[in-house]
């Protein structure tokens, strides 16, 4: 296949993903038993209000016009207006998206950071106890319900030991003092050039982005060892064992620079699934991000706010899957070509 | 490997922070303020933002919290009324600055309401009641004799508390009109800018609103009543009740809004920390419509109000988060009687279902919001008329939902909780006892035609108490009115909404009153240690 080829192909998939997502979410929205003109208006407002509003919304056209309306206007680059913001759907996601960005990403790194050493190691001592502790720590991190979780490391980190601070992306007094330019805390506090802002908004960020951390390396170290487990049984392992290489170069350069290539899509996976939005860290934490949004405006039968959120999150697993796979091509020659 | 594991350390050991309880001139507030959409008074009907507008706006007139039949001046300092009931002359203030610095003026008043009726959001559907269109509201609302004098006319002569009630109400704000007008687009009379602008001149003035997250509201110092003692409130969006508690006890923040029963009973012994108790004016109901058969029957309506434990549900269920009321105007409004007649009696209720034809009860659903306590209420009320042989399926569903089959009346029963939009009786005689037109395609929908309950007469009642210009008088026609109404109607009243608030034991001086707009936090301030 020639690059162009590729690439068209690449955007095929990417438009039929977001027309099938549209169509979907579309579609949920017009059965749910929620009025969306209410949910605009609310339970007072007079008839001529409901009408009006009625109209506004383009709910007295049929069902298949509202839709291809719709499709036009996405094309166009407008998600519309929320219901529950009155805001323009892409400047809310603009505001929200950048917290949660943040948070998986950081999330994604300490997972990363410690789920291929912890894979690793679980591997080479397969059956023993280092091995266990992983696969323990693992299961922990799949099981527990990541509410209970942070609502504990809240009491303990927050309220007992005084470790960390409380929920919210910044103190209380440091609300409104840096103007979001990026909407990434850190970096605009940093842009600003305001280091205790900064320093405040890390802190912040430590005690969910371990907890979301955990939960993603629980993955990350159980894809390591089942890997590598395999790696260390092949044929090329025995030998390099076998022409006197050290153990560490066995296991950190020929066996783990094998697997390098799935892992880069584990990882990004795991990213992808942190960005979605993850509802409840971000209720506990009162972590103002794509997943409260989300989740409000399904409740609120918002449907713009959904359908976008929706696109939004589709595109990006689409986007991250394209990453990984260029991220293939650079690292293993062969698929490239 | 290692050198990640190094830049993780000293990142981690950075973030060890300097951590700090809010300064002393700064009141911080844990709410749900997700519900907010904008700040324009002329648009406001959600509770944070009825709440938050009042701290940044004033209005002609307002009532005492502590005594909501006494209406009492704000930035008018006087009015007449005229002989015949329909037009009122304000005599303004002359010391009242806006943030911007301008002097209020009657043009600032007169071009305020004019607005709130032009833009014709939800809210002036209140002011509405007093004849204002946009087509008569110019000749309706207009500047008096000389820059201090507003005068109001309406359509009709109603009864003058009536009308006054109706201007202490956030759609009545008095806006800076020259601010609002340079911030206009396209003629939108400054609607798009004050979603997320101010142009008051209250306590407080708007400096930042980010959508479910916070909002900031910076002090006015040129307030007419006095600087206020806070510099800066914040409120933040706090979802998660738990989270709320751990930032009030830790003393990140001065008032926690959201706590539940239980949780407010566990912070009772912590000295660092008050609970306070105000009564609002809200009623939980239960209604039956009257288009289903057997709830159409008289002997079922009485029925029903045998068959709730009025008391248990208050103390293990709603548990100091309300009183008992049995009659629809909250305690305290003109009018109200206290009469609570009603107590679980099973024999009583199961007599009254074999009289009406039900020996052995009937089935019937029950729409309920999915959400704490309501869920709990339902299964109460279930439990109750279950002994009586009533078998209630309770359909939960979000509240959009189950309030969109309400308002098309394809329910039977129904658990509400009603919200006084003013302080005049006639607020809650309007909803609960009056239908004017029972049809499909009614213009107003009050809450007795979501029951399909016809009352030609007791509507005639209703309309009468409003233009009832003798305080005396009204009183007592509002008192009959509830008479009939507790005694016969497809609704069975059962609570009075209190508003629990939590707040550090050094804070005081908020105002929590009777309705969610005169929770005021202008004389807040935190005592020394």
């Amino acid at each position: 296949m020639t690059r162009s080829s590729r690439l068209a192909g690449w955007l095929l998939s990417l438009a039929l993903t977001a027309l099938g997502l549209m169509l979907v979410t579309f579609l949920i929205g017009r059965v749910m038993p929620i009025d969306p003109v209410l949910a605009a208006v609310g339970d007072r407002a007079g008839a001529d209000v409901y009408e009006r509003v009625r109209v506004e919304l383009g709910l007295d056209q049929p069902l298949w016009r509202q839709f291809l309306t719709y499709v036009g206007q996405v094309a166009r680059g407008d998600l519309g207006h929320s219901t529950l913001t009155a805001r323009p759907v892409l400047e809310d996601i603009a505001r929200v998206f950048p917290a949660t960005l943040e948070l998986a990403t950081c999330a994604m790194l300490i997972g990363t950071a410690l789920g291929i050493p912890a894979g690793v190691l679980a591997a080479t001592h397969g059956g023993r106890w280092p091995d266990h502790v992983v696969r323990l720590v693992g299961l922990a991190g799949y099981s527990v319900p990541i509410f209970w979780l942070g609502l504990m490391a809240l009491l303990l980190f927050y309220a007992r030991l005084d470790w960390a601070p409380g929920p919210g992306r910044v103190s209380a007094h440091f609300e409104g003092v840096v103007e979001p330019v990026t909407g990434l805390i850190l970096i605009d506090a940093l842009l600003a050039g305001e280091t205790e802002v900064f320093r405040d908004a890390l802190a912040h960020l430590a005690l969910p982005a371990m907890v979301l951390g955990l939960f993603s390396m629980a993955y990350v170290s159980r894809m390591t060892r089942g890997l590598m487990l395999e790696q260390l049984g092949q044929d090329h392992i025995v030998t390099a064992r076998a022409k006197g290489l050290s153990e560490a170069r066995v296991v950190w350069r020929h066996a783990l620079g094998n697997v390098a290539v799935p892992l880069v899509t584990v990882v990004a996976l795991s990213w992808a699934n942190l960005l979605e939005g993850s509802v409840l860290t971000e209720t506990v934490f009162a972590w103002p991000g794509l997943g409260l949004y989300l989740t409000n405006s399904l409740l609120g039968a918002d449907m713009n706010a959904v359908l976008g959120g929706t696109l939004v999150v589709g595109a990006i697993f689409v986007g991250l899957n394209l990453l990984s796979d260029l991220l293939y091509r650079l690292l293993d020659p062969r698929a490239a070509g | 490997m290692k050198r990640l594991a190094l830049a993780l350390a000293a990142v981690l050991a950075l973030a060890v922070p300097a951590l700090a309880a809010p300064p002393r001139d700064m009141l911080v507030m844990a709410w749900r303020i997700d519900d907010m959409i904008g700040l324009d008074p002329a648009d406001a009907f959600e509770l944070t933002t009825l709440e938050v507008i009042p701290q940044i706006y004033d209005r002609l007139v307002e009532y005492d919290p502590a005594d909501v039949t006494r209406i009492r001046p704000m930035l008018a300092e006087s009015w007449t009324v005229s002989e015949d009931g329909r037009v009122f002359t304000f005599t303004l203030r002359d010391d009242v600055r806006f943030h911007s610095g301008a002097s209020m003026t009657a043009e600032d008043v007169v071009f305020s309401l004019r607005r709130a009726i032009k833009v014709a959001r939800a809210p002036a559907a209140l002011l509405g009641q007093l004849g204002w269109t946009p087509a008569t509201v110019d000749r309706m609302v207009r500047v008096g004799f000389g820059p201090r004098s507003v005068v109001i006319e309406t359509d009709r002569p109603y009864a003058p508390a009536f009308v006054l009630y109706l201007l202490t109400a956030d759609v009545a704000s008095v806006l800076d009109s020259a601010l609002v007008i340079g911030n206009q687009v396209n003629g939108d009379l400054g609607q798009a800018w004050l979603k997320t602008n101010s142009a008051g001149s209250g306590p407080f003035k708007l400096r930042q609103w980010k959508p479910a997250e916070s909002v900031l509201l910076d002090r006015h110092d040129e307030y007419w009543r006095g600087t206020p003692p806070m510099k800066r409130v914040v409120l933040r969006h706090i979802p998660e009740a738990a989270t709320q508690r751990l930032l009030l006890e830790k003393g990140d923040v001065d008032v926690a809004r959201n706590l539940t029963p239980e949780q407010a009973r566990g912070l009772r012994a912590d000295p660092a920390i008050k609970i306070g108790a105000s009564r609002k004016s809200n009623v939980w109901y239960l209604s039956l419509n009257q288009k289903r058969g057997p709830l159409a029957k008289p002997e079922v309506r009485q029925a029903f109000r045998h068959l709730i434990d009025y008391e248990a549900i208050r103390s293990t269920i709603l548990e100091g988060h309300a009183l008992v009321r049995q009659s629809f105007l909250p305690e305290g409004f003109l009018g109200a009687i206290d009469d609570k007649p009603f107590a679980y009696d099973l024999d009583k209720a199961k007599a009254l279902l074999a009289k009406a034809g039900y020996p052995d009860g009937f089935t019937v659903t029950m729409d309920v919001r999915n959400a704490a306590p309501t869920t709990d209420l339902a299964q109460a009320i279930q439990a109750g008329a279950g002994a009586a042989g009533i078998r209630i399926e309770i359909v939960p569903g979000d509240g959009k939902q189950v309030l969109t089959k309400y308002r098309a009346r394809n329910h039977d029963l129904y658990i509400g909780q009603w919200s006084a939009d003013y302080q005049d009786p006639h607020t809650n005689a309007d909803a609960f006892a009056a239908n004017a037109d029972n049809g499909e395609g009614a213009i107003v929908k009050s809450l007795a035609w979501r029951n399909a309950w016809d009352i030609p007469e007791m509507t005639k009642a209703t309309n009468a108490a409003l233009i009832e210009r003798e305080p005396a008088k009204r009183a007592a026609a509002y008192g009959a009115i509830q008479r009939a109404h507790q005694a016969d109607s497809p609704f069975v009243l059962m609570f009075q909404e209190v508003e629990v608030v939590a707040q550090r034991a050094d804070l005081d001086g908020i105002v929590w009153g009777p309705a969610i707009e005169t929770n005021l936090y202008w004389k807040a301030a935190k005592r020394q240690p």
